[in-house]
């Protein structure tokens, strides 16, 4: 109770002196009304008053003072006020007596060190015992009523940077060292230390023990990483990790804040961070007052979280109010974006930014919500209080590329494959496609085929087609209908795999950057709930399955894919039907269109089975149309269909489409199937394309240049006879004869020879037949 | 077929795989069997020079031959030397004058015999060696020279290879002309040839080579760093940092800089190494190999300017024997120092008062008996005023400020800044140096079990004392201790001027060690020096940073 009296009496604001050199260290006495700042060449204690730092004492005395006064670390005393101890750069430790009456107030030296000392530190309870760690991997733990010290702690290794006892237990203290490890002694067993584990790589600069929290430390490296551990199990746990910007020099708990604690750097970075160790991407409160990099920083009082003193190379003092902080959440961007290996896309916002625009996720939940259950995924965290955060909740959206697992592109390369687009009527190439697309589960790019057919087909007519033809046209209105309803099916569940509905939707009290890191890591922090009802692990499991099945392979963004199923619903009314042309009567099937047609435009699903032989429209009637859905297939990307049905539905449309737009698809078109190394089938298209651009393709580096497998030489003849070496080139290798026609090689070794010899011997045999010792394949 | 060419082909020989090295092997063999042909009528061995029509071919056929010798000598792989070897014999059977290895092995200081035999290698050494050759296509003199401490060596290369070949902000060429632009500094022709060829190798435009002024302003720039960087860190400011930084189209960036400024440091103690353990130049290189026949006396012309005479090492032994004793002597000191550590006490003053000393004393000049040395390749136009060195600057009698290690060391600063603006590197550096001041084999001469611990420190304190870094925690009164005056001298000349080491300073310091312990020393030497001018570079670039 009289702790908290106190602790009210103070007050302050943001403050600062000079001091007339860098200061390497601070230390603030336990009525936090005086702080000591020790550096090189500055030894002085200041006042802490109302409105500024008075000095009150300079503890360098003497015309040239000497190398004790040089201090890479100072502590006050936490229980005798007059009591301060320094670490001296040349390997000393002195104590210092403030109630001596003379000016130099130097009152023990203990030069027990060889090397420079980092840290020292006073015993949180035992009024006389000091530890101090030492460049030279000692520690040494002094009783200040004797002349020197009383046990020796040996690391192993070189250079202690830091010592800390516990505050929690008597007999405990921390050492970490250069190499990384950090190390537990009792302090009555100098003989060797209690537990070691390795922190950090590269030295760990600090060390602190939580006020509370008996087991935890943390440390803070040249890794640039503030790490947090468990002590109290049997084995060593990392529980929490905090990831800065740059070498951790200086690490403090924040009093009566359980999860916050203080960092500042040794290079580079001038600012003082506190973290939320539960929130390890983000500061929680950042001052940035210092011009050079602080190199001291201590919390004012033991029992107030708002003031923080620091000291700089900058010579300046600094007392941060906790108010006047800055908190880099508030300017933080909430929104987040990236791009996954297999072409995911992860999009994370404000869930009030997200839930604007018509969520069009939601309301392919509720449409179908048979399949709809596995995407909206929920994650809450329970929002615990004694978290200062600002309550942010984001979304997190996921835009998987399908396909499953593999390189997404699956359904690409098999639709090209399985395409025929030549070689057969035009009718039979439209029903292969749209069975090949629908194979692959592409329902759409398979009822556009089969509208295709319906549209630019001959009439049906027996004497043209046989009865399986008949049968067909027989059956389709109904193969029609179905497929449109698998259709709409199929895009609302594409919805979803698009998630559109925001997937997993974090309640989170941080932006949601962090989100996915979040979800992942920190087995230590807790609860997430599954939001949604319906949703447990089976669930999520068929999903996986199912995702793997489906290949829809574009993103379809929420917009698009939805007004087509509600034109499909409301088709207003059947197309006029204009006059016919004997060659092509026919069914307007336009669903496939309708995605980039408003709703006036498109033709009802069951007038369209009805007007089925209504035998009026002339081909040319759908043109537009087909060229319009030529052109959204290209933008969606799938150039793939576009390429397709140009060369299938041939002169019906070319002429529709301008040359360089034609050009400008086959391009694409012919480059990605050579990224998948198509041959045949890049071949194939460029084959069949009727721009001229294109066609040339094949004309083009048909050369074949060859070198004498004697001689190395080009062959620049056009016999079989090198001219250089008189002897024939491109022997086969199994017999000895000239190849004329078909000769095979081996690229590892260039050895080869006839195709069905070369053939046969490697059924036998792994090597290279010219007996050169290389395992040739052949493929 | 040009260099290019070439290069390709020498590099297959680097593989792993014997018979890919047997595949190259013998296009290279048919491909010195076409010239020799083609070079037309086999010139008469008794006429002076080759005809002159066939200049160009037959100087292709020299550099071709040349390399071949290399392989003969140097390839680690056996099957290759021996290859190598039958096919200048071959040649030679044809009557085509093949060239001999001038020197004695790689270096000049060290006798050959002493240095490891490329043909008897441990495990560990063919493995380090078939990396380093299959990387570089090569062997060169100073990586057989470190072979003597495989672990450091294995790191060097490790460095090296990161740093000239890997990922990093600058262009490969760029990487080799600022090598050139650091030895040259030193007048270390060794490493501006090996340089200049791979230089020219990975592209670089032969018109740099003029001189620093041919090249692009940007890396004119640095002629200034390079400067003061070899001589006189302690003068870097962060002015000269931002006139880098800030130069409009031709600035620099933070990483690039970081990447120039360690290839610089580098590349100076590297040319102090170099120097130190009288590095011979390769065999493949200008001045490696001869074609003329050998002379009666067999010494070549350098190893008697370099005083390598049969006499002087018979002098030597003498007086090694003479001084017999030496090495106990060093080592009572070591233990007494061990041992009165702790009982007499200098006041700080005093400290201070030692380390001035002993910084003072390490700028006075070194005595110049050593005769100037000529370069084959014209180095001094890598850089500019080549006037600026350490003589003008301590007759001056400048004073060196100094620097607190406490206040900006490698591990704590220098690590972090590196390691920030060229990634992973710093890492590099930190093992480097850490392999190299602890690497001890716990031997003095013929004395095992010695805690080395102490003399290394002094060696690596007085190299940081030499540029005025000072640490605290040390008393520089062990340097006077543990450290002869010879000894002090080579240190000095190697750090300062190493161009002026001669065979002389090197004999003449601890005269019992092995020359592997003079390796050793040799490369603390490098390291030290290397840390303290990338500690005073980093502090400029850390001063401009805040």
């Amino acid at each position: 109770m009289e702790k908290l009296t106190r602790v009210s009496t103070i007050s302050g604001r943001t403050m600062f002196c000079h001091l007339d050199a860098p200061a390497n260290a601070i230390s603030v006495c336990r009525d936090a009304t005086q702080v000591v700042v020790a550096g090189r060449n500055i030894f002085k204690i200041y006042g802490l008053e109302e409105d500024g730092f008075v000095e009150r004492l300079n503890l360098r005395v003497g015309r040239k003072p000497s190398l004790n006064f040089s201090c890479a670390d100072v502590m006050w005393h936490q229980m005798e006020e007059n009591l301060l101890a320094t670490a001296a750069t040349n390997g000393a430790v002195v104590t210092w007596n403030l109630a001596r009456p003379c000016r130099n107030k130097q009152e023990q030296l203990f030069t027990e060190h060889k090397r420079t000392v980092n840290k020292v530190c006073f015993h949180p309870t035992e009024v006389n015992m000091l530890l101090s760690g030492s460049q030279d991997g000692f520690m040494k733990c002094f009783d200040l009523r004797k002349k020197e010290s009383v046990s020796t702690f040996s690391g192993q290794s070189e250079s202690v940077r830091d010592v800390q006892f516990s505050i929690k237990d008597y007999f405990t203290f921390a050492a970490s060292f250069e190499n990384g490890n950090v190390q537990l002694w009792d302090i009555r067993r100098p003989d060797r230390y209690e537990r070691m584990f390795t922190a950090h790589t590269g030295p760990v600069f600090c060390c602190d023990w939580h006020p509370e929290d008996r087991g935890w430390l943390a440390t803070g490296g040249r890794d640039k990483m503030v790490k947090v551990w468990d002590m109290s199990t049997s084995r060593v746990k990392e529980i929490y990790c905090v990831q800065t910007i740059a070498s951790v020099a200086r690490v403090k708990w924040r009093p009566e804040r359980r999860y916050h604690l203080a960092t500042c750097s040794m290079m580079v970075d001038h600012n003082i961070y506190v973290w939320d160790v539960r929130r390890p991407f983000i500061p929680f409160a950042t001052f940035e007052e210092h011009k050079d990099v602080t190199t001291g920083i201590v919390w004012r009082h033991q029992h107030d979280p708002y003031f923080l003193l620091s000291g700089s190379k900058d010579s300046t003092l600094y007392q941060h109010m906790f108010k006047d902080a800055s908190r880099p959440v508030d300017r933080a961007n909430p929104e987040g974006l990236c791009f996954g290996l297999f072409g995911d896309l992860a999009f994370a916002a404000k869930e009030s930014l997200m839930s604007a625009p018509p969520s069009v996720g939601d309301v392919g939940r509720k449409t179908y919500p048979g399949g709809d259950r596995r995407y909206p995924i929920f994650f809450f965290k329970k929002p615990d209080v004694t978290e200062q955060f600002e309550q942010v909740s984001s979304a997190l959206s996921v835009f998987e590329s399908e396909a499953g697992s593999s390189v997404g592109m699956d359904w690409f390369i098999n639709t090209a494959q399985s395409y025929l687009l030549s070689g057969k009527p035009f009718g039979e190439l439209c029903e292969h496609n749209a069975q090949v697309a629908k194979r692959l589960n592409r329902p759409q790019e398979s009822t556009t085929w089969t509208m295709l057919r319906i549209m630019f087909s001959e009439p049906a007519n027996p004497s043209l087609s046989s009865n399986h033809n008949l049968n067909k046209s027989g059956n389709l209105p109904l193969v029609n209908s179905f497929s449109m309803k698998e259709m709409s099916a199929a895009l609302s569940e594409r919805n979803k795999e698009n998630r559109q509905d925001n997937l997993h939707s974090l309640e989170t009290n941080l932006n949601n950057n962090d989100e996915n890191e979040e979800t992942e890591g920190s087995e230590g922090q807790a609860e997430y709930l599954f939001g949604d009802a319906e949703l447990d692990d089976d669930d999520l499991y068929s999903m996986e399955h199912d995702n793997q099945a489906a290949e829809e392979p574009e993103y379809l963004l929420p917009q698009e894919a939805f007004p087509l199923r509600h034109e499909i619903i409301d088709h207003p009314s059947a197309p006029e039907p204009v006059q016919e042309r004997p060659e092509s009567p026919h069914v307007s099937g336009s669903e496939t269109e309708s995605t980039c047609l408003t709703s006036t435009e498109s033709f009802s699903l069951i007038s369209v089975s009805q007007l089925l032989f209504s035998p009026h429209l002339p081909p040319k009637f759908f043109c537009p149309i087909v060229k319009e859905m030529l052109c959204y297939y290209a933008e969606q990307g799938d150039v793939q269909m576009a390429v397709s049905v140009l060369i299938v539905l041939g002169d019906r449309i070319r002429k529709e489409i301008d040359e360089l737009t034609q050009e400008h698809w086959y391009m694409s078109y012919i480059d990605l199937l050579q990224r998948f190394e198509l041959w045949n089938v890049s071949n194939e298209v460029i084959k069949l394309s009727t721009c001229g651009a294109i066609m040339c393709l094949n004309q083009t580096s048909t050369t074949l240049h060859i070198n004498c497998s004697n001689c190395k030489r080009p062959m620049s003849n056009k016999g079989w006879i090198c001219d250089r070496c008189h002897q024939c080139a491109s022997v086969c290798a199994v017999c000895h004869h000239v190849v004329k026609g078909l000769f095979v090689w081996c690229q590892g070794c260039s050895h080869g020879g006839h195709l069905e010899h070369v053939m046969e011997w490697l059924k036998h045999s792994k090597h290279c037949p010219a007996g050169c010792g290389h395992l040739c394949e052949y493929t | 077929m040009d260099m290019r060419d070439a290069a390709g082909r020498w590099d297959a020989l680097g593989s792993r795989d014997s018979s890919s090295r047997h595949a190259a092997m013998e296009l290279i063999h048919q491909e010195v069997m076409k010239r020799i042909e083609t070079m037309g009528p086999i010139p008469d061995p008794q006429s002076s020079s080759p005809p002159a029509m066939d200049d160009s071919l037959s100087s292709d056929l020299n550099a071709l031959l040349a390399h071949v010798l290399m392989l003969s000598k140097r390839c680690p792989y056996e099957d290759i030397r021996k290859k190598c070897t039958c096919l200048l014999q071959k040649v030679q059977d044809v009557g085509v004058r093949i060239p001999r290895p001038v020197g004695n092995g790689p270096s000049r200081f060290i006798p050959e015999k002493e240095i490891l035999q490329v043909s008897k290698l441990d495990k560990r050494i063919q493995s380090i060696f078939e990396d380093a050759f299959a990387v570089l296509g090569r062997l060169d003199n100073i990586s057989l020279v470190m072979g003597f401490h495989p672990q450091y060596l294995e790191n060097f290369l490790k460095t090296q290879h990161y740093l000239l070949q890997m990922d990093g902000p600058l262009s490969l060429h760029c990487r080799h002309y600022i090598g050139i632009m650091a030895a040259a500094r030193h007048q270390c022709t060794y490493l501006v040839n090996l340089h200049v060829n791979d230089f020219l190798q990975v592209g670089g435009d032969p018109k740099w080579l003029n001189g620093l002024e041919e090249a692009p302003q940007k890396l004119q720039a640095l002629g200034e760093l390079n400067k003061i960087l070899a001589h006189r860190p302690w003068l870097l400011t962060k002015e000269h940092i931002e006139r880098l930084l800030k130069a409009e189209e031709h600035s620099w960036s933070l990483a690039e800089l970081i990447h120039v400024v360690v290839l610089l440091t580098l590349y100076h103690s590297l040319a102090s190494f170099t120097f130190g353990c009288g590095i011979n130049p390769d065999i493949h290189t200008d001045g490696g190999h001869t074609f003329r026949p050998p002379s009666l006396s067999g010494y070549c012309a350098c190893d008697i300017a370099n005083g390598n005479g049969a006499l002087e090492e018979m002098f030597g032994n003498q007086q090694v024997s003479e001084l017999s004793g030496e090495v106990e002597v060093l080592m009572e000191k070591m233990k007494q120092l061990q041992e009165c550590h702790d009982e007499e006490e200098a006041s700080q003053e005093e400290m201070a008062t030692r380390f001035e000393r002993e910084k003072t004393e390490s700028m006075l000049v070194v005595t110049s008996e050593d005769e100037e040395c000529v370069p084959s390749r014209d180095v001094s136009r890598h850089f500019e005023d080549p006037s600026y060195g350490y003589k003008d600057f301590y007759r001056r009698g400048e004073h060196v400020p100094t620097l607190r290690v406490q206040d900006y060391s490698w591990e704590d600063h220098g690590f972090s800044l590196v390691n920030r603006l060229y990634p992973d590197f710093g890492q590099l550096l930190d093992e480097k140096f850490q392999i190299a001041y602890n690497l001890t084999y716990n031997t003095m001469a013929t004395h095992q079990g010695v805690d080395t611990s102490m003399l290394r420190r002094a060696i690596w304190n007085y190299i940081h004392c030499m540029f005025g870094i000072r640490y605290d925690d040390y008393d520089y009164g062990e340097i006077n201790q543990l450290l002869d005056r010879g000894f002090k001298v080579y240190i000095k000349t190697m750090v300062r001027t190493p161009e002026k080491i001669t065979k002389r300073m090197y004999d003449s310091f601890w005269r019992q060690f092995k020359h592997s312990e003079k390796v050793h020393v040799n490369l603390l030497l490098m390291e030290a020096r290397m840390q303290a001018e990338l500690l005073y570079a980093l502090r400029a670039i850390t001063r401009y940073m805040t």
